[in-house]
């Protein structure tokens, strides 16, 4: 119960004490998540919007793969990302392992599969409702993905918050690719991996509930834009 | 008025279509011609839509053929307005445009024409409006609209007064009624036999699947030729 | 608004590699350089008087030069003799020079089950706790401290693995993981000094056995093979390592304390006593 209320104190000194090493933390996390929410949006949505239109041999087991890859651990993830970025690796020449560009790259080969699986989720059922119009407006499936992305848009504000909300929560990847390097790629988990390690668990949770708030903010965010866009789209 | 290089007359032969081994369309051969609105009438499941879907293009038959008239590509000059409309999660006037831009159209000439056509429809003052929050009376003059924008030689309707009420039924026919006289063949399905003498120029009588009769209006409702239309327009059940 | 917020995204994005560009190095070295502290009281003065940044990526001793052979570290900072100088010896890097040193700890609960706190002998001590059957958290992680805690079962010859499952408990985890999970369950283990006087969550453990020249703990730096890696920022990383085994860097170590204790003491310049 001590360490709860410590924890809380804490917290509630992180935040508006404005210490710049939580700070800079602070923005590294939501500029490496948001990034790599963007990055995996450029492929997850256009993806699944394909797989929410299109028939062709194979569609199925890349459906199922892609339901599977959302269970994907982020330790695997980051080991496979490692590897491939390691100098012995054959990206290794980009120089990206233990930069926030690392970073960046394992959380997006995260969160691609989520967008793409939650993606064809939310358009195949406005694909049932379109299809025969757009046909008959001479739009093929082709031409319906932007179509659809574009009228799903508000629907899939929802999908790029899982994905955010998997990739700021995890540790495993960042922590691998990253190397938890003080003051450049240390982010909101790994520093709280670090508290713990370190035996400070208040200060540890401390972060956690940070961390939660940061989230929480960003969601809160996302909801009132849906809301507002619900309301106007219908 | 209308182009030399007309699309219609629009031929079928024989054409017949199967779905899941169950046939639904049996050997119909028909013309359709430019003029006042052709209305296909006919029990429930008698295969109305799925034949305004053939035409269209929407389907494709498992038996005979299509014919369009002319050398101009057919899948540019028709239209198509659905019973329930299915209207894109956008503005009044962004779904009216859409299609113009697949079209190929302009910006400019797609906002010009699409504000036309909303004018048309009565609906010039909701442009900006979320076109799903629209009632349904609205949303289906909104279809007519948009598909009106396309300037279609030939529009096909499937049932569009069926989920209306009273006011908004005469506001859409008064809608065909225009499109009509503006040259636009229309070619719809209806269940309602009201509707259909009000708006008929000619009446295709289908039952069961198969075409049992084209013939003008008024000869048809006066007089029809088989007793599956007479019993029909007396009001039997026929099936 | 779209294009300008992806506009935005990109921008930052793009902007990652001219980060990467400044002038640094990173060094692959262990959790307890780095959860002690002394890093972040040393780097800093690195820093100012060169105007090299330094990147630390901290692992347990084994991973830190796997880190090293890989070529994703320009030098490696680590404390485990032998597998240093295998490092040296398959050509992965060198010359091995010796930095500093410490020593390690026995810790243990305060009802110490097998009856050994204030024991000199921890080879004596590590018979008891294996006779006693009594909980022993190991790293089992190929760090340093668990290379020096297998030395030490070896020479107190007992074979824990037998106690594997009951008693003998490895973790393969960090230092701090480890200390947490012997916290937890009253159990005894092997953490290096430094560490330990950082570490918080300590409930009822204590300091049981120390002070045997047997728990010594040197630290060495090895610069990775630039003919390996022609990448590896051999003018910085030599900076360093020159740095440190130099009379700054060697007073910068010994500047570090905890609660006025001293964690590791500099010992570049005098040769290194063999454990």
């Amino acid at each position: 119960m001590n360490d709860l209320s410590a924890a809380f104190a804490a917290a509630a000194g992180l935040l508006a004490g404005g210490d710049p090493a939580v700070l800079g933390i602070i923005g590294l996390s939501l500029r490496v998540s948001l990034s790599a929410v963007v990055i995996a949006a450029l492929v997850g949505l256009p993806l699944g919007a394909l797989l929410a239109v299109a028939r062709f041999p194979g569609r199925g087991a890349l459906i199922v793969t892609l339901n599977a890859l959302m269970g994907l651990p982020p330790v695997v993830c980051g080991l496979l990302v490692y590897l491939l970025l390691s100098r012995s690796g054959p990206l290794g020449s980009l120089g990206l392992l233990f930069t926030p560009g690392a970073m960046i790259a394992a959380q997006a080969v995260l969160i691609a599969p989520i967008l793409a699986a939650l993606t064809r989720q939310v358009l195949e059922s406005y694909w049932e409702e379109y299809a025969e119009q757009l046909r008959s407006f001479g739009a093929g499936p082709w031409r319906a993905i932007p179509t659809l992305l574009w009228d799903g848009r508000f629907a899939l504000l929802t999908v790029l918050l899982a994905g955010f909300g998997r990739a700021s929560a995890e540790v495993g990847a960042v922590m691998i690719v990253g190397g938890n390097i003080e003051g450049f790629t240390r982010v909101m988990t790994t520093a709280i991996a670090l508290e713990t390690s370190k035996g400070d668990l208040p200060l540890a949770l401390a972060l956690g509930m940070v961390l939660m708030a940061i989230v929480l903010g960003v969601n809160a965010a996302a909801q009132t834009l849906r809301g507002a866009a619900t309301r106007w789209a219908g | 008025m209308r182009a030399p290089d007309t699309i219609l007359p629009l031929t079928t032969e024989a054409l017949g279509f199967a779905h899941g081994g169950q046939p639904i369309l049996h050997d119909v051969s028909l013309t359709i011609e430019a003029g006042p609105p052709s209305v296909i009438i006919g029990p429930n499941g008698a295969g109305k839509s799925v034949l305004l879907r053939l035409l269209h293009g929407l389907l494709a038959p498992s038996a005979g053929r299509i014919h369009w008239s002319g050398i101009a590509d057919p899948r540019p000059r028709q239209a198509m307005v659905f019973q329930r409309p299915v209207l894109l999660r956008r503005s009044v006037l962004a779904n009216t445009t859409y299609p113009l831009g697949l079209a190929g159209l302009a910006r400019g000439e797609r906002d010009a024409r699409a504000r036309a056509a909303l004018e048309l429809v009565g609906l010039a003052a909701l442009a900006d409006r979320p076109a799903r929050t629209l009632s349904v009376g609205e949303q289906q003059r909104l279809a007519l609209g948009r598909a009106a924008a396309l300037r279609p030689e030939i529009l096909f309707l499937d049932e569009p007064c069926a989920s209306l009420d009273p006011a908004a039924t005469q506001a859409v026919e008064a809608i065909i009624a225009q499109l009509s006289a503006a040259g636009t063949k229309i070619v719809m399905t209806t269940h309602d036999l009201a509707q259909a003498r009000r708006l008929a120029g000619e009446a295709l009588f289908l039952h069961r699947g198969r075409l049992l009769e084209q013939s003008p209006a008024a000869q048809f409702f006066a007089h029809p030729a088989t007793p599956e239309a007479a019993a029909f327009l007396a009001g039997a059940l026929v099936w | 608004m779209h294009r300008r917020f992806l506009a935005a995204a990109l921008v930052a994005l793009l902007s990652l590699p001219a980060l990467a560009q400044e002038r640094s190095i990173t060094i692959a070295s262990t959790t307890s350089t780095e959860q002690s502290g002394l890093f972040g009281h040393l780097l800093p003065i690195f820093t100012r008087e060169t105007g090299i940044a330094v990147r630390v990526v901290a692992l347990g001793t084994g991973q830190a030069l796997d880190v090293g052979r890989r070529g994703d570290a320009d030098l490696v900072f680590v404390h485990d003799r032998p597998a240093e100088e295998r490092f040296v010896a398959e050509g992965a890097g060198g010359p091995r020079l010796h930095v500093m040193f410490n020593d390690f700890v026995l810790i243990g609960p305060a009802a110490d089950p097998a009856g050994i706190a204030g024991q000199r002998d921890t080879a004596e001590a590590l018979r008891r706790i294996a006779a006693a059957r009594a909980p022993f958290v190991s790293r089992g992680d190929r760090s340093g401290t668990h290379a020096a805690e297998l030395r030490l079962w070896q020479q107190a010859g007992v074979d824990p693995v037998a106690g594997r499952g009951a008693w003998y408990r490895e973790v393969g985890q960090g230092m701090g993981p480890a200390l947490n999970t012997a916290a937890a369950q009253g159990a005894y283990i092997l953490a290096d000094r430094g560490t330990w006087l950082a570490f918080r969550n300590r409930q009822d453990l204590r300091i049981v056995v120390e002070g045997d020249a047997r728990l010594f703990n040197q630290y060495g730096v090895m610069l990775v093979n630039p003919q390996r890696h022609l990448h590896v920022k051999v003018a910085e990383a030599q900076r360093f390592i020159d740095w440190i085994v130099a009379p700054a860097g060697q007073a910068a170590i010994a500047g570090y304390q905890i609660n006025g204790e001293q964690l590791f003491f500099p010992n570049a310049t005098v040769p290194e006593p063999v454990s």
